[in-house]
């Protein structure tokens, strides 16, 4: 009968730093030949709610062409280039991430999704992995149309020269914000205060990769034509990415400790 | 010779905050046996849940799941309880199909289980519906579903036959009553029922152990006396 007590001790996914190496599981009666990577599986998942019932994404987009009209009209001209457009625009993005940090776990909560997840035998990294994967795509997605709508809302110069360094700045900006947006989502899902401590937390957190990310853009844009990436301040994005990305590894663990 | 014991706590407490959830909680369960516990309202009965679940860790004593001590191997006791909680644990805009490959993946269950057990609940029908669009009573079935996808030797049970009519409640009975054959912690508020399908019985009260017992031992009227 398939429902016969399983006496075999499964000990397949030990956390990093377990004293035990993980075993591969054994005498499982409905064990599947090709497993999916625990981390592919959650951001299948994510990808899969958000087509659902798309959320993030659609606010995201919403509040950047909004905030673009906005300073339009603010700024009282109708083109900006240089630092002044670098600004605008990595601070418009910066902000809608907030929006998408914040819903990041928000499925997980409702009928107790996350205790599902943290139920299962995979170790939790696989969870940051798969959040931030998902926030980097719904950010990568959000700029394919904001960078358009701010090319023609506000933007002097022409953008087509500037799009293949403005695509490196944005994506190592991205990896910045998915990894310090997916620690603080977790630090703050389980506090009832957790629309508040995204930005209290994150933001300040973010300030570094702001202005890295400003800084490498400006020449791109400025008004006399892209000019050339300003290595040293890429080279500052970058080592952000990979600094946040190996504390986010080292703390999430403990970030999901009841 | 007496079977191993699957769970094992001595003087295990947990607290919120500076409130005792729990306080020097002991039982022991042997393997394959249904422990029931008894309770008011806000007694302990699912922080003892989640404390044998691994989703909180006991603030003291010593605990012992399928023979892992907690909160130490915690990770090695993951994976092989099965726990129905109160909340379905599923995703609400998320068919129940969809629901369970996603554990089945997240547990290495192939795809042919979740098929199985969606023949097994006559929720075959219903697969496909955002699990926000069904009843309580057949979320609690696909809830069923997901808490024994992996063949869990243990079941953690949160008043299991909540929602559930009659028929439903005898059509999960061999995944998740005594013919499952599996180790059982059950909660429950109904004294009679609930020593008919127990082996022991505990009995909380504000966090504290009232009553513990071989089932066969326990009359109904002491077990009605926790509520007073």
């Amino acid at each position: 009968m398939s429902e016969a007590p399983q006496t075999e001790p499964r000990t397949d996914a030990a956390p990093r730093g377990a004293s035990d190496p993980p075993v591969p599981p054994a005498g499982r009666a409905h064990a599947t030949a090709r497993p999916m990577r625990p981390s592919m599986a959650l951001l299948r998942k994510d990808l899969l709610l958000e087509r659902r019932t798309p959320e993030a994404v659609p606010a995201m987009l919403l509040f950047s062409v909004t905030t673009f009209v906005l300073f339009h009209f603010g700024l009282g001209r109708d083109e900006v280039s240089g630092q002044l457009a670098a600004g605008v625009l990595m601070v418009t993005l910066l902000f809608a991430a907030i929006l998408g940090i914040n819903r990041l776990f928000v499925s997980e909560q409702e009928e107790g999704g996350f205790d599902g997840v943290l139920l299962a035998p995979i170790d939790r990294t696989a969870l940051f992995v798969a959040k931030a994967a998902a926030l980097f795509l719904f950010l990568t997605l959000v700029e394919v149309v904001t960078v358009s709508a701010f090319a023609i809302l506000l933007l002097g110069p022409s953008p087509w020269p500037a799009l293949p360094g403005l695509a490196v700045v944005l994506a190592l900006l991205n990896l910045a914000l998915a990894v310090v947006g997916t620690l603080v989502s977790a630090l703050a899902i389980r506090t009832r205060a957790r629309d508040l401590i995204v930005p209290i937390v994150a933001l300040p957190m973010l300030v570094p990769a702001l202005i890295a990310a400003a800084r490498a853009a400006a020449p791109l844009l400025a008004a006399r034509g892209a000019g050339a990436l300003p290595t040293k301040w890429l080279a500052v994005l970058a080592l952000y990415d990979l600094v946040f990305g190996l504390l986010a590894y080292a703390v999430f663990d403990f970030l999901l400790e009841d | 010779m007496d079977a191993p014991a699957a769970i094992e706590l001595r003087g295990v407490a947990r607290r919120y905050g500076e409130r005792h959830a729990l306080f020097d909680v002991s039982v022991e369960v042997p393997t394959g046996q249904t422990l029931v516990v008894f309770g008011p309202n806000g007694a302990g009965k699912s922080t003892l849940l989640r404390v044998l679940a691994t989703l909180l860790r006991p603030h003291g004593g010593e605990a012992r799941v399928l023979g892992e001590p907690l909160p130490e191997r915690e990770w090695a006791v993951r994976g092989r309880v099965g726990l129905l909680a109160h909340e379905s644990l599923l995703y609400r805009d998320l068919s129940a199909r969809e629901n369970l490959r996603f554990h089945a993946r997240l547990h290495r269950v192939g795809e042919a289980r979740v098929e199985e057990l969606l023949e097994r609940m006559r929720l075959a029908g219903r697969a496909d519906d955002p699990v926000r669009t069904l009843s309580r009573g057949l979320l609690q079935r696909v809830a069923v579903c997901r808490a024994v996808l992996h063949d869990p030797p243990l079941l953690l049970l949160d008043e299991p036959r909540a929602n559930l009519d009659p028929a439903a409640a005898e059509l999960i009975e061999p995944l998740i009553g005594r013919a499952s054959g599996r180790t059982r912690v059950v909660t429950s508020h109904d004294p009679a029922g609930g020593l008919a399908e127990a082996d022991l019985a505990l009995g909380l009260r504000d966090g504290r152990v009232a009553l513990s017992a071989p089932a066969g031992e326990v009359d109904a009227a002491a077990v009605e006396e926790l509520y007073r």
